[in-house]
C-alpha cells in the first residue's frame, strides 16, 4: 500500500519538473522518469501487458522520437523565450482551480471502496488477445489505417519542399 | 504475484482518481505557462498518461478488460499524433526559425 503513496509521490514531483525544467532536453529525460513510474503504477495494478507497451512504445519510441526532434532542432543559439511573470501566475492559478475543482468534486461521491483485483489474469496478455480480437477487431484494423496514414502524413510533412530547397 | 496483486488491495479509488486529477492539472498548467511547442507537446502527452492510468484503475476496479484494451488504442493513437505533431513542429522551425508559440499569432486568420 505504501508502494503506491511513494509512487504516486514521484509521478507528481516528476511531472512538476517537466514542466518547470529551463532546459528542454532536461524535460524530456523528466518525462522518461515520470512514464516509468507510470509503468510501475501498472504493474501493481498486475496490468503487465500495458506495462510492457507501455516501456516499449511511450519510453522507447515516443521519446526517443521527442529527443530526435530536439536534436534536430538546434536550439542552443538562443534561450528559451518565457512568458510574463504574470501569464504564469495565471496558468498556475488556472490549473491549480482544475485541480481543486475535481478533488472537491470527489467529495461528492460516495465513499470509495479499494480497487481489489479480482480476477488476477485480467491484464495479461492472453485475456487481453482474445478480447481484443473478438469484441475489438474493428477498430484493432481502423487503427492500423490510422497509423499508415499517420505515417505517409508525417513524411509528406517532414519532407523539405523540393523548390524552396 | 500473490505478494503483488496484496500491496493493491488497500489503495481506495479515489486515490487513484485525486492522482490522475493532479498530474492531468499539471499537463494543462504546462500547456498554459511554457511558449516552447515541444515542451507543449510534453504536457499533452502527461495528459494522455493520466488518462490511461485512470481507465486501467477503473477496469481493474470493475474486472472488465475493455478499459485496458481503450488504453492500448490511445497508445496507438498517442504515436499517430506525436509522428504528425513532431512532422509539424519541424516544418514551422524551417519556415520561421523557432518553435515559438508566439511566433504563429499570424495563423489566426
Amino acid at each position: 500500500m505504501s508502494t503506491f503513496y511513494f509512487i504516486a509521490f514521484l509521478s507528481i514531483f516528476f511531472s512538476i519538473l517537466v514542466i518547470s525544467a529551463k532546459n528542454p532536453v532536461h524535460s524530456i529525460l523528466y518525462l522518461i522518469l515520470t512514464f516509468f513510474t507510470f509503468t510501475i503504477h501498472y504493474i501493481l495494478l498486475n496490468a503487465q501487458f500495458l506495462a510492457i507497451v507501455n516501456f516499449i512504445v511511450y519510453m522507447g519510441a515516443i521519446l526517443v522520437l521527442f529527443l530526435y526532434t530536439l536534436m534536430l532542432i538546434n536550439l542552443n543559439k538562443e534561450s528559451e523565450p518565457v512568458k510574463p511573470f504574470m501569464v504564469k501566475i495565471a496558468g498556475v492559478f488556472g490549473g491549480g482551480i482544475l485541480a481543486v475543482a475535481l478533488a472537491s468534486s470527489l467529495k461528492l461521491v460516495a465513499a470509495s471502496n479499494p480497487v481489489i483485483l479480482k480476477n488476477p489474469d485480467l491484464g495479461l496478455v492472453k485475456n487481453l488477445g482474445k478480447v481484443l480480437f473478438n469484441e475489438f477487431l474493428l477498430p484493432f484494423e481502423v487503427s492500423s489505417v490510422l497509423l499508415l496514414s499517420a505515417m505517409v502524413g508525417a513524411v509528406l510533412l517532414a519532407t523539405k519542399d523540393p523548390k524552396t530547397a | 504475484m500473490e505478494s503483488l496483486t496484496n500491496t493493491i488491495h488497500a489503495v481506495p479509488l479515489n486515490h487513484y482518481i485525486l492522482l490522475s486529477a493532479i498530474i492531468f492539472s499539471i499537463g494543462v498548467v504546462g500547456v498554459l505557462i511554457r511558449r516552447n511547442a515541444i515542451v507543449i507537446f510534453m504536457s499533452v502527452e502527461l495528459m494522455l498518461n493520466a488518462v490511461n492510468l485512470l481507465l486501467t484503475a477503473f477496469s481493474v476496479y470493475r474486472g472488465d478488460a475493455s478499459g485496458q484494451v481503450f488504453v492500448f488504442f490511445i497508445m496507438a493513437l498517442a504515436a499517430a499524433e506525436v509522428a504528425v505533431g513532431l512532422a509539424i513542429i519541424v516544418m514551422i522551425y524551417r519556415n520561421t526559425n523557432s518553435i515559438d508559440i508566439n511566433v504563429l499569432n499570424r495563423l489566426k486568420w
